[in-house]
């Protein structure tokens, strides 16, 4: 039996949320009615000249360098040449031969287990408008006519490509998570698979283990959310071993990811680069992107996910902590001015990402619109670490906090939750427990410690619960030692 | 409508670009490029892109020594324009030129499979 091994590619598409799109004016909004938000440019109409936007070279710089790249000091543009209907120009301008960002990395995290995805390019270039296919149920087959709406035509589109490198499925989506938090915390890209403002194609060949020859790949598309591209990628993976075990050969071909039936289906034959007639578009100059602009790209790099979540874990966060906290922005923001005020780091991150989650969850709201603040979380934390508060206790006061009923202190008080943490109030409880059972005090002198429970309830019973129970373990010990 | 080229024999234009010989096949790239060419149309431009190869030629045996590459011939670059929205056409504007429209769509005939 021949042990296979994976190997596989990702491209991903990225469109950058300016404000205008790449090469004109028109803005960049899709919520317009079709056809509102185009111009000559973007249309193509004859004369109509393409001129960069700024903050989008901006955008995909600052993407180049969160992923390790070298920016590329002399770029070009390039047209790249095909028919289709949503592209209005037949050609697409894009980078082809010096793309502005090359030869990063990404670390991307497996099961715990570091690993590291090479990146091959970071390339500018431009979206094309959206087809409706009228007819037949909206496929291509059988359909009608076709209808097409230009406004995402000629919006920034930013694409990265890894080396071949990934070799399973669940590291591929390892990938594709870490790089939409990267574009999310850089703020270029709201990045959602759903509304395809990210988008994964997955190139994937399958060799038996241990040999360097690439086997045929296929190219997977259609994948609309990161647990689908998982499955894609996993099915291709079964389908190419089986045709290659049952002595079949793998097309070069392009296949679409069917979500609902969980297969890929085969689509059209893949064009070979040379059929896009790539050539370097006249219309647009070189771009020079100078060592203080490289600079300035670095300084104004913001502390990346990876970076944030190894500080977190220097604060005492676990791993899945330090992840829910960094992916879930607000969240971290309150996380850390807690932290701040002084609060207990550990016990903040697991409230945040327990109670805190948990109640965001079941109340369909926002933290932003609960009563909970960095002071509360602070004075909550300070409160049980001083053993004011119970751990129970602490949860309900947190609930009334995140539900609006006021300070953390003033909801302890109004439901009487506060426990006695004063040393001499417990110790004159203690003592009249003990007084009251001298037998038990004498069978753990004995050396039998199931008493201290019994005593131990005693005085909680006595407090009506509010006594600290570590601090009546520790007297009702100390008194049995002494 | 998809463009069918038949020929023949395919009418193809040879040169020698830095001693690289190149043999390209007017029909393939003129097919890619969706142009439709008679047969005595694709041997004149036989002819006329053996004279742009030659000519290429003739630049690539040039003594370049120390001359910097370029790839432009505007002695220029980044010419940026700032993120700002300028407007666009209206919508019946943009579609004045459409031989077909629909609900503010441009419509066109259905697509056909590539494959």
């Amino acid at each position: 039996m021949t042990e296979w091994e994976a190997v596989i590619g990702l491209e991903t598409h990225v469109e950058l949320q300016t404000n205008s799109k790449m090469f004109c004016g028109c803005p960049v909004d899709f919520g317009d009615d079709p056809n509102t938000s185009v111009c000559p440019v973007c249309l193509a109409l004859p004369g109509a000249l393409p001129v960069p936007n700024e903050d989008a070279i901006e955008g995909i710089l600052s993407i180049g360098d969160a992923l390790n790249c070298t920016l590329t000091e002399h770029s070009l543009f390039y047209r790249k040449n095909y028919f289709y209907p949503d592209l209005p120009k037949n050609y697409q301008i894009s980078q082809y031969t010096f793309p502005l960002c090359v030869d990063g990395r990404l670390e991307v995290d497996v099961d715990g287990e570091a690993t590291t995805v090479g990146i091959t390019r970071v390339h500018m270039e431009e979206d094309t408008g959206k087809s409706t296919h009228v007819g037949e149920g909206g496929r291509i087959h059988g359909a009608d006519h076709t209808l097409l709406d230009f406004n995402r035509a000629g919006v920034p589109l930013v694409e990265v490509v890894t080396e071949p490198d990934i070799r399973s499925p669940e590291q591929a989506r390892a990938y594709g998570m870490e790089l939409q938090r990267i574009v999310r915390a850089l703020g270029v890209s709201d990045a959602r698979l759903e509304e395809g403002s990210m988008r994964f194609d997955a190139n994937i060949s399958v060799r038996p283990a241990g040999t360097e020859v690439l086997g045929t790949r296929t190219e997977v598309k259609n994948v609309n959310s990161l647990r689908s591209m998982q499955r894609a990628i996993a099915f291709e993976i079964e389908r190419q071993i089986e045709v290659l075990e049952s002595s079949g050969s793998i097309h070069q071909e392009t296949r679409h990811w069917d979500e609902a039936a969980g297969v890929t289906r085969p689509g059209r034959t893949k064009e070979e680069s040379e059929d896009y007639r790539y050539f370097q578009d006249p219309d647009l100059l070189p771009l020079q992107i100078d060592e203080a602009w490289r600079d300035r790209v670095v300084e104004r790099r913001p502390e990346l996910p990876a970076a944030k979540r190894a500080r977190y874990r220097a604060l005492g966060a676990d791993q899945r902590t330090a992840e829910l906290l960094v992916d879930a922005g607000d969240l971290a923001a309150l996380y850390e001015g807690a932290v701040e005020r002084g609060a207990n780091a550990r016990t903040v991150g697991i409230w945040l990402t327990g109670e805190v989650v948990r109640y965001l969850r079941s109340a369909g709201t926002d933290v932003g619109d609960t009563g909970l603040t960095a002071e509360s979380l602070a004075e909550l934390a300070s409160m049980t670490d001083a053993g004011e508060l119970s751990a129970t206790a602490a949860k309900d006061v947190l609930a009334a906090v995140l539900a609006g009923e006021g300070a953390p202190r003033a909801v302890a008080e109004d439901r009487d939750l506060l426990q006695i943490s004063d040393r001499s109030a417990i110790e004159t409880e203690v003592a009249a427990v003990l007084d009251q059972h001298p037998e038990a005090l004498e069978r753990i002198r004995d050396g039998d410690t199931k008493p201290i429970g019994f005593l131990v309830g005693q005085v909680m019973r006595a407090t009506g619960g509010k006594a600290d129970p570590r601090m009546v373990q520790e007297l009702i010990r100390g008194e049995a030692n002494g | 409508m998809p463009l069918v080229l038949l020929l023949a024999a395919p009418v193809a234009c040879t040169g020698t670009i830095s001693d690289m010989p190149i043999d390209i096949d007017i029909a393939r790239v003129a097919g890619l490029a969706r142009i439709a060419l008679t047969d005595d149309e694709l041997a004149e431009y036989a002819a006329q892109l053996e004279n742009i190869l030659d000519h290429a030629e003739r630049v690539q045996a040039l003594p370049t020594e120390g001359v910097e590459p370029t790839s432009h011939p505007l002695p220029m670059v980044n010419a940026f324009r700032p993120d700002v929205v300028t407007g666009s056409l209206g919508r019946d504007e943009a579609l004045a030129g459409a031989p077909e429209a629909e609900d503010g769509y441009f419509r066109v005939p259905r697509i056909l499979d590539e494959s």
